[in-house]
């Protein structure tokens, strides 16, 4: 960088700074965000509402934004962690910096249920507002499940997976799980019965054998790999999540090959999980990331963003203003009775968390 | 006088500036990477624990973790995985050797004109990202991808051949993607060689396959050993890979570090991990550059 552009460029910084401390919610926002999970004018709208101009870098995993977190200075004004157990672990590190809900009209609208259960972690809600929900659950290709196992075959269960006899037989047209030791022990968990938070070391054994029994039966452990695989029929069966299932079908459906897509929350229970938004204490311009918050609160911004990506947002106001297609949906806005049965993944401290991915690595590595 | 003083200042400089850039680029990473390995890992920013602190007036606490280090000796899981990159790094190199020297003596004895055009075609797959490379591997070794339907409509198979996901599309992508590397030093050598030499041995009566395997081959040890070195050493720490196109059982430490710095947020372990590796690969290439260094010297 020369000298001149090197001035030029603090200038700039020097000049922006002061204009956010001026109080003007001008300048940039730097977006750290899942990709595929804006709809595609969500952002230019926002530009040309407030005339802050946005800036998304996307990532596939918690995990990286996490360690962008940790490693400080991420230059980052808004991101979109899963509540549990990144953003609570992000606010007992004391990552966030407290919302101004003066700057925040809308949160009103919110569903007081998920308010009060983030509420859990975060007292008041002073950090964190809800973006969107959904479920990890079975991304099924319906034809190949029944080719395999019969006409009658159930499909909302986790037996597919986790029974040998089933599995063997779905081997061939393809069984993936989520690359995740929290997601597949506690389907698995939930398979047996068994609370699928326990962390008592019978439990986590039974759990990890009945892994090791599917292990021979699965084709790889990915997080996003399925949702093409689905779309072209070279998988039967996915754990995966709810939204990135109907992303599949809907690209199934526009290839138009005959493939069909359905997601299906197994019987015996499902992670619930609720994706938040949060400004890092670090947060360059944390004025526009407010800005942009509202905005987010908008019930028209966040329909059209829940009709794009497929998930369930909390906002109440923005329910009757999605397609119905997707708001009657009982896989996206399940049933009271179905929510029953859903669980959410709960706290674990550092060193369990080691044990169970240290655990999940040699499992993978069927040793 | 002041001819003396800027020749002495010339030459600090011409030993200097080496050190200066080993010691700002190898030394100080490797120092920062060594002390965070001592350290425990915690939850903050940044999220490991200093080694020293002032705990009162002139009593300054120093304290040094090496249970990162013993769980690395105890776990076996990280020893097989060594093994296995070590493994998979030595087949690609002798692969990369076996394809690459032909492909490298070819260009070296090409006609000047056709060689600048051969060295493109080696150095064009960079124009594009390594990443999209490796991802391109996957459409074309898929099950259905282009290479099962290709084959099955010549009717050579009957079912798609199983290759993404195993151990042998890693060595596929491996091959591919490090080639270049033992081609490009093997050709420099090989182009320095003295083509005399090999006219000498011809009237001397040496076969041309005789003369290669004593003129040729011994010649371009150096070259072998500079390609196998670019080849071995990135391909042990690789993550891309084997992440991309390997079987969800295949371990390799690269994978390994991954889950212990993002999964775990385990920085320390991760330091420790990359600090044996660092060991690991540094005591063959000091044996290496002495072996050459002793062959130099018996040459002179």
């Amino acid at each position: 960088m020369t000298i001149q552009l090197f001035a030029q460029r603090f200038l700039f910084s020097a000049f922006l700074l002061a204009f956010s401390a001026l109080g003007h919610a001008e300048g940039q926002v730097h977006i750290y965000n899942w990709n595929d999970y804006f709809a595609e004018d969500t952002l230019s709208g926002f530009q040309a509402r407030t005339g802050i101009r946005p800036v998304l870098d996307v990532y596939d995993a918690n995990e990286i934004l996490e360690a962008k977190l940790l490693a400080g200075a991420s230059g980052y004004d808004l991101i979109f962690p899963t509540a549990h157990p990144f953003a609570s672990r992000h606010l007992q590190a004391g990552l966030y910096q407290p919302l101004d809900k003066t700057k925040l009209p809308g949160l009103d609208k919110l569903d007081p249920a998920i308010m009060t259960s983030l509420a859990g972690m975060d007292p008041g809600n002073a950090h964190l507002v809800p973006y969107m929900w959904g479920t990890s659950g079975l991304g099924l290709n319906p034809d190949k499940v029944k080719a395999a196992l019969g006409e009658d075959a159930p499909m909302d269960t986790w037996a597919l997976i986790f029974d040998p006899e089933k599995a063997a037989k779905l081997a061939g047209c393809g069984i993936s799980l989520l690359d995740d030791p929290t997601e597949v022990f506690s389907a698995a968990l939930a398979y047996l019965g068994k609370d699928p938070n326990s962390l008592a070391p019978a439990d986590l054994d039974a759990a990890a054998e009945l892994i090791k029994a599917a292990h021979p039966h699965v084709r790889y452990f990915h997080s996003s790999q399925y949702i093409s695989d689905l779309a072209n029929g070279s998988l039967c069966v996915a754990h995966g999540y709810s939204g990135d299932v109907l992303q599949a079908r809907e690209r199934a459906d526009e290839a138009d090959k005959g493939v069909k897509v359905v997601y299906r929350i197994p019987r015996e229970g499902a992670a619930l999980w609720t994706d938040v938004m949060a400004i890092p204490k670090d947060a360059p311009n944390p004025e526009a990331a407010h800005a942009l918050i509202a905005y987010l609160l908008d019930p028209k911004v966040i329909a059209a963003v829940s009709d794009y990506v497929y998930y369930a947002n909390p906002n109440l106001a923005a329910t009757p203003l999605i397609e119905a297609e997707l708001r009657e949906d009982p896989e996206i806005y399940p049933p009271a009775e179905v929510r029953a049965r859903l669980f959410v993944p709960s706290e674990r401290s550092e060193r369990e968390l080691r044990t169970l991915n240290r655990l999940w690595t040699r499992l993978k590595a069927n040793r | 006088m002041s001819h003396r003083h800027s020749h002495r200042l010339s030459r600090l400089l011409n030993i200097g500036l080496p050190y200066f850039w080993l010691g700002l680029f190898f030394l100080l990473p490797f120092v920062m990477v060594l002390r965070i390995s001592l350290a425990e890992p915690t939850l903050a920013q940044p999220p490991y624990t200093a080694l020293w602190e002032w705990v009162e007036q002139g009593v300054l606490q120093i304290r040094l973790n090496l249970a990162n280090f013993q769980l690395l000796r105890e776990d076996d899981i990280y020893l097989a995985a060594l093994l296995n990159s070590l493994w998979v790094a030595l087949v690609g190199t002798v692969c990369c050797l076996l394809l690459g020297y032909p492909m490298a003596y070819a260009i070296a004895t090409a006609p000047e004109r056709r060689r600048i055009l051969l060295l493109m075609l080696i150095i064009l797959p960079f124009w594009t990202s390594f990443l999209i490379r490796v991802y391109a591997w996957i459409g074309l070794l898929n099950a259905n991808g282009l290479l099962n339907t290709f084959l099955l409509w010549l009717g050579v198979i009957d079912e798609p051949l199983k290759i993404l996901h195993t151990q042998m599309a890693v060595y596929i992508g491996v091959v591919y993607s490090y080639l270049p590397f033992m081609i490009l030093p093997l050709y420099a050598n090989l182009t320095r060689l003295d083509p005399t030499l090999l006219e000498a041995a011809a009237d001397l009566g040496c076969r041309p396959f005789r003369a290669f395997l004593r003129v040729t081959l011994p010649l371009s040890m150096p070259g072998i050993v500079a390609g196998s070195m670019l080849v071995f050493i990135p391909v042990v720490g690789e993550f891309v890979i084997p992440d991309l196109l390997g079987s969800p059982g295949s371990l390799m430490i690269g994978k390994l570090m991954w889950t212990e710095f993002f999964a775990n947020k385990d920085w320390p372990l991760a330091s420790a991990l990359a600090i044996v590796l660092l060991a690991v690969l540094v005591v063959p290439f000091v044996l290496m550059q002495r072996l050459q260094q002793d062959d130099e010297g018996t040459r002179t």
